[in-house]
C-alpha cells in the first residue's frame, strides 16, 4: 500500500476514534447548567424532555469498545501498513499464482509471521499428515481390504467422484460404472490410480462422414451381435465387413483395448446405451469421455487411498 | 434555539443534519472502500488470467440471467474447510476484470469460483440438462432450453467493448470477431465454455 493511503488510513481512523472519545466525554458533562432530572426548556406538542444523563451502564459499554478499537488496531493489521503487534493475518491476498502462494507461506512461517489458514492447514497435515502418508506406503490391493482406508476413501469418493460415477460408484450414461469390474483403462492398482492422478480422454471418432446411413445401421448390429444379442444376420454380416476399421481401437474380436480406453464391445456393458440406436448414435458422432486429472486438486496419498476404495468395489 | 442545548441546532435544521449524518456514514467507506480502489492488490490480474472469450462472455451473461448467482457462490474463503472440497482460496487478482464480480452471498449449491476443468463438457451437458441424472439428490433446476436456444451474437462485440471501456485488455480483433465466435452457438456450449474457466486463471498459470 502506499505511504499516502495508508497515512489515509491511519489518520481518518485515528480522527474518527479521537473524535468519538470527544463526543463522548462532551456528553458525560452537563453543559445545559439545568439540573439533572429537572425539565428541559424546549417542548414539542405538549411533549417535554427531561434532562436525565446517558445511562452508565451504557456508556461503559461505549469507553469498552473504544479501548477494544485501540487494542484491536494495536494487535491486528488495522492501521494502513501497520502490521499489527501479533504479525497476525488471515490468508496470503497478495499471491499472483499457486507458485507465489506455496513461496509466501514457506516465508511468513520462516519469519515467524501468523497466517491463520497456513497455520490451519498445518495443524491439518501434521493431524492428518501421517495418516494418509501410512495409508499411502502400503498398496492398493491391501488397502482394499483395510476398513478404516475403505472408510476414508469412500468419504473422498463420495466428495469429489460421485458426481459423475454416482454415490454408488455405479455411474450413469457417459460415466462408467466401477463396480462391475469392466474397465475402460484397466482394472490393475495403478491403472486405476493412474486414470485418477492424470485423467483419461477416450475418443471415439465420428463416422457420419465415412459411413452412409445403411452401413451405420450393418456396424450397429454387428456390434450388438458381439455380444450375442439377437440381430438380423444379414446386417450383421454385412457390418464385419467394415468393422475392420473399428479393429484397430476395438480389437478384431472387438474385446478392447485398456492402451486406448477403447471398450470391450462382447460383454454387453454398455457405456452409453445398450439399443441400436443409441449405438448408431456413438457410430454417427463419435463420443468423447473426460475423465478429469485429480493429482493437482487431491494429491497423490488422497488418490491412493481413493484408487484402494474404487480397486475394492469389484474385487468382491 | 437554547443557548444551552446545542444538539436543537441539527435537530430543527434537517439539511445541516443530512450533511453531518453523510460525513459520520461515509467514514467506513472512505477507510475501509475507497483505498482498495488504487491497491496493486485489488487492481494486478493473477498471472494466467485471461479476459472472457466472447463465447465464454455470453455464457457469463446467462449464468446471470439464470440467477446462478442466487444459489452458487464464486468466492471460496481462506478456510481448510472450503478449500479442501474447492481448492485455492480466491484472490481479488482473480477478479479485476469483473464487471460485476458474481462472488454471491448463498451457497444452496457448491462454490462454484474453481469449478473450471472440475468436470467433462459432458458432465456439465448432462447436469444442465436435468442434474438428477448425475446426481440423484440434487435440487437444482433443470435448464434444458438452454440447449436449443442460439445466440445470434448482435450484442456480442459491444459486451466486449463495454468490458474494455474497465480495462479489461481486448484487442480490436477479439472485438472484431466476437459476433462470429458465438453466432450459431447454443446457450448450453456458451455456458459451459464460462463454467470451463471459472478459476483457472489462478491454477492454470504457468
Amino acid at each position: 500500500m502506499s505511504s499516502f493511503w495508508s497515512a489515509w488510513i491511519i489518520v481518518l481512523t485515528l480522527a474518527f476514534l479521537v473524535g468519538i472519545i470527544w463526543l463522548l466525554r462532551w456528553n458525560m458533562s452537563n453543559y445545559t447548567h439545568i439540573k439533572e432530572g429537572e425539565l428541559m426548556d424546549h417542548e414539542f406538542d405538549g411533549i417535554v424532555e427531561i434532562n436525565n444523563p446517558l445511562p452508565r451502564w451504557w456508556m461503559i459499554l461505549f469507553w469498552i469498545t473504544i479501548v477494544w478499537g485501540f487494542v484491536y488496531l494495536a494487535l491486528y493489521p488495522g492501521l494502513g501498513n501497520f502490521a499489527g503487534l501479533l504479525g497476525w493475518t488471515s490468508s496470503n491476498q497478495e499471491v499472483l499464482s499457486l507458485e507465489e502462494s506455496r513461496a509466501a507461506t514457506k516465508a511468513n512461517r520462516e519469519a515467524g509471521l501468523i497466517v491463520q489458514y497456513d497455520r490451519e492447514v498445518d495443524y491439518a497435515d501434521e493431524t492428518y499428515g501421517p495418516i494418509f502418508a501410512a495409508l499411502s506406503a502400503r498398496p492398493i490391493e491391501e488397502l482394499a481390504q483395510d476398513e478404516e482406508a475403505t472408510e476414508i476413501g469412500q468419504r473422498l469418493f463420495l466428495q469429489n467422484c460421485a458426481q459423475c460415477h454416482g454415490s454408488n460408484a455405479m455411474g450413469g450414461k457417459g460415466f462408467p460404472n466401477l463396480t462391475d469390474d469392466d474397465w475402460l483403462y484397466g482394472g490393475s492398482p495403478d491403472a486405476i490410480k493412474h486414470s485418477l492422478i492424470a485423467g483419461r480422454r477416450g475418443a471415439m471418432p465420428a463416422y457420419a462422414g465415412q459411413f452412409s446411413d445403411k452401413q451405420i445401421t450393418e456396424l450397429a448390429n454387428y456390434v450388438l451381435s458381439l455380444s450375442g444379442r439377437k440381430v438380423d444376420p444379414e446386417l450383421a454380416a454385412a457390418g464385419k465387413a467394415n468393422f475392420v476399421i473399428c479393429s484397430a481401437c476395438h480389437g478384431q474380436d472387438g474385446k478392447g483395448n485398456y492402451a486406448l480406453g477403447a471398450p470391450n464391445l462382447t460383454d454387453n456393458i454398455w457405456l452409453y446405451g445398450n439399443s441400436q440406436e443409441t449405438i448408431e448414435e456413438t457410430l454417427r458422432h463419435g463420443r468423447n469421455g473426460v475423465m478429469p486429472a485429480w493429482k493437482d486438486i487431491l494429491g497423490e496419498d488422497k488418490i491412493h487411498v481413493i484408487s484402494a476404495y474404487v480397486y475394492g468395489l469389484s474385487q468382491d | 434555539m437554547s443557548k444551552n442545548v446545542k444538539h436543537e441546532f441539527v435537530e430543527k435544521r434537517v439539511g445541516w443534519l443530512a450533511v453531518l449524518m453523510t460525513i459520520a456514514i461515509s467514514i467506513g467507506g472512505l477507510v475501509e472502500i475507497t483505498p482498495l480502489l488504487f491497491q496493486k492488490q485489488t487492481n494486478e490480474p493473477v498471472l494466467g488470467l485471461q479476459p472472457y472469450t466472447a463465447l465464454e462472455m455470453e455464457g457469463r451473461d446467462i449464468y446471470i440471467r439464470e440467477g446462478c448467482n442466487n444459489c452458487h457462490s464464486q468466492m471460496i474463503r481462506p478456510f481448510r474447510a472450503e478449500t479442501e472440497r474447492y481448492g485455492h482460496y480466491s484472490l481479488a487478482g482473480e477478479h479485476v476484470w469483473e464487471h460485476p464480480h458474481l462472488w454471491g452471498s448463498k451457497r444452496t449449491g457448491p462454490d462454484l469460483a474453481r469449478v473450471g476443468g472440475r468436470y467433462s463438457d459432458e458432465w456439465h451437458y448432462v447436469h444442465l440438462m436435468n442434474p438428477r441424472d448425475v446426481v440423484p439428490e440434487s435440487n437444482m433446476p433443470a435448464f434444458p432450453w438452454l440447449a436449443e436456444n442460439t445466440l445470434d451474437g448482435e450484442l456480442t462485440a459491444k459486451k466486449l467493448e463495454t468490458f474494455r471501456s474497465f480495462g479489461v485488455p481486448y484487442t480490436d480483433e477479439d472485438i472484431a470477431g466476437a459476433k462470429a465466435a458465438v453466432e450459431g452457438k447454443t446457450e448450453m456450449e456458451a455456458l459451459i465454455a464460462y463454467l470451463q474457466v471459472l478459476g483457472t486463471g489462478l491454477t492454470q498459470a504457468k
